[in-house]
């Protein structure tokens, strides 16, 4: 089964010399939520431009859904649907108005019927008759989404989606999302929002300075990449760590309050039983303790860093 | 190769820059109405009612297609201009380039749409002098020719500059600096024969002066050129607007990165 996108090789050098991407190899699977993180200037919109046709490639090939987005053009880029980044409207028209020129542009009629569900899907019905200019940010945000979906792509890349966006809208467009996926629409995300992610991702991709540095099942990546941290809270401060303590990896924290163990989730033994035993032996008292598992956040600033 | 069309997106193009036109109604068409109605006060009654006829057209009438010309040259330049600037210039351009839609289909929509808009008011500035003037069509057939061609030609020319301009100075400079000048030193306002040598000559250099004349040949069976000149320049410079937008788009010349 061909993939809903597959990238090979991609690289892209801008005409100022910058390397937006190095030999980048992606594909995405039908039906999927593929998150792609990175820092800003990392390559996500480049990659995604590259894909819906924007940036030309400097080397490299991408098919979506089995058609090359150069030589067969029609066929690949009638399948998806971008929502940009920048907030970047037709300011004098309406939604339904600048909808209907999604439509045109992808070789679908005006179906007035279709028009109107995404508008209620997005609660834009009630601004129908509003020039786009009048609307506020998180409506424009909307208008974008919708005329994305105007045309029924199959396949979404939402850019930094949920910026400068609301908590109610950013629920709404969740939920709007996971019904797509539903439906049958893969969808590609870029977020800063790394919870939002971890949330709604089947994979991760993580960029930097224009290389994919991991690709990942999200649980998988978040089992292999993840840490624990068992914490105890002291009775009484340790000025120092004891003898009999050292050589666990534990560290001191909060003032000495605290004493801080990280293990590896995917190892045999976590060695809590030895290590809860030897603190008891050394005499060091502690009134509670608490694990935490790393976010996909701290995996993230962790990949980034090593680079 | 599989011949497809995506007449959908053209048509797409095309109405909604028509629709613009709606929203822009007095700038686009009563305005250049207004001007040429104030063109005809001042050249044709208050100055052309001392000057004597010219090569048996009376003066008034005489510059009826100069400024059809005129106004359909500048327009169309303004026009095809603006309408594919600003969408890269708010950056809505994005939408156009992902979207299945080839380069001609993105010309036919833009350049048929600032065309028609300029053919719509050449007729209507033409009906205008009607009120002013007297005026004969001596080849209908080919005035709408020349007319239609004329607009295709200059809309390709303001979509190039449209392309090519990055700034708002840049779009403005072309029509008031290069098409203007040369619309009016092209004889819009008389023949090119009363001109002394060497300024004659120099004239020839002005492609304006072909269109010109052969849209007045239309009306009134006089031109400053043989009308077959006048045809084959309006094609050549047709096709070398067609040979350029061609390459803009094999290169994405300033469209994609």
């Amino acid at each position: 089964m061909t993939h809903a996108i597959a990238i090979s090789h991609l690289s892209k050098t801008y005409a100022s010399g910058f390397q937006a991407l190095k030999d980048v190899s992606l594909d995405i699977r039908h039906g999927e939520i593929f998150a792609l993180l990175g820092p800003n200037g990392a390559g996500k919109t480049t990659l995604i431009n590259v894909v819906c046709g924007i940036v030309i490639p400097s080397a490299g090939t991408v098919t979506v859904g089995g058609h090359d987005i150069v030589k067969d053009y029609r066929a690949a880029r009638s399948l998806l649907g971008l929502v940009p980044q920048e907030l970047t409207t037709d300011a004098f028209e309406t939604p339904p108005g600048t909808m209907r020129l999604s439509r045109g542009l992808f070789g679908k009629s005006a179906n007035p019927a279709v028009i109107e569900k995404v508008l209620k899907e997005l609660s834009l019905w009630d601004k129908r008759d509003s020039r786009i200019m009048t609307l506020s940010g998180g409506m424009k945000r909307r208008v974008l989404i919708a005329k994305a979906l105007a045309h029924e792509p199959q396949i979404l890349f939402l850019d930094e989606p949920s910026a400068g966006v609301d908590v109610e809208l950013r629920k709404d467009m969740w939920q709007l999302v996971r019904a797509l996926r539903a439906s049958g629409v893969t969808i590609i995300l870029t977020t800063h929002y790394i919870e939002e992610a971890e949330d709604m991702a089947d994979r991760v991709g993580v960029i930097n300075k224009g290389e994919l540095i991991v690709v990942e099942e999200k649980a998988e990546l978040m089992r292999k990449l993840g840490r624990k941290q068992l914490i105890l809270e002291l009775r009484e401060r340790l000025d120092a760590m004891p003898a009999a303590l050292a050589g666990h990896g534990l560290s001191l924290a909060a003032g000495g309050m605290q004493l801080v163990y990280t293990y590896d989730t995917k190892g045999e033994t976590t060695g809590i039983t030895t290590l809860l035993d030897q603190v008891r032996n050394a005499g060091v008292r502690f009134k509670d303790l608490q694990t935490r598992q790393s976010s996909l956040e701290d995996i993230f600033v962790g990949l980034v860093r090593q680079r | 190769m599989r011949l497809e069309m995506n007449l959908y997106g053209a048509r797409a193009i095309y109405m909604y820059e028509m629709a613009r036109t709606g929203r822009t109604l007095l700038q686009s068409i009563v305005s250049p109405v207004i001007s040429t109605s104030l063109y005809f006060v001042v050249f044709g009654a208050a100055i052309g009612s001392r000057i004597s006829h010219i090569e048996g057209v009376p003066y008034g009438a005489f510059i009826v297609p100069g400024l059809i010309m005129l106004m359909l040259l500048t327009q169309s330049v303004m026009n095809a201009s603006f309408g594919i600037y600003f969408p890269r210039f708010v950056g809505t351009i994005y939408e156009i380039l992902s979207a299945p839609v080839s380069a001609f289909e993105i010309v036919l929509g833009y350049v048929g749409a600032a065309a028609t808009k300029s053919i719509v008011l050449g007729l209507i500035i033409l009906a205008t002098s009607e009120l002013f003037v007297p005026v004969r069509i001596a080849h209908p057939a080919w005035m709408l020719t020349f007319l239609v061609l004329t607009a295709l030609s200059f809309s390709l020319l303001g979509f190039i500059l449209g392309l090519w301009a990055d700034g708002f100075e840049k779009l403005q400079i072309v029509p008031l600096l290069i098409i203007t000048p040369l619309t009016f030193l092209g004889g819009t306002f008389y023949s090119t024969s009363v001109l002394p040598q060497p300024w004659r000559t120099i004239t020839l250099f002005n492609p304006l002066v072909y269109l010109i004349s052969g849209f007045r040949w239309s009306f009134f069976n006089i031109a400053d050129v043989h009308v077959g000149i006048s045809l084959a320049m309006t094609l050549l410079f047709l096709a070398i607007c067609l040979a350029i937008v061609w390459w803009f788009f094999k290169t994405g010349y300033r469209l994609k990165n």
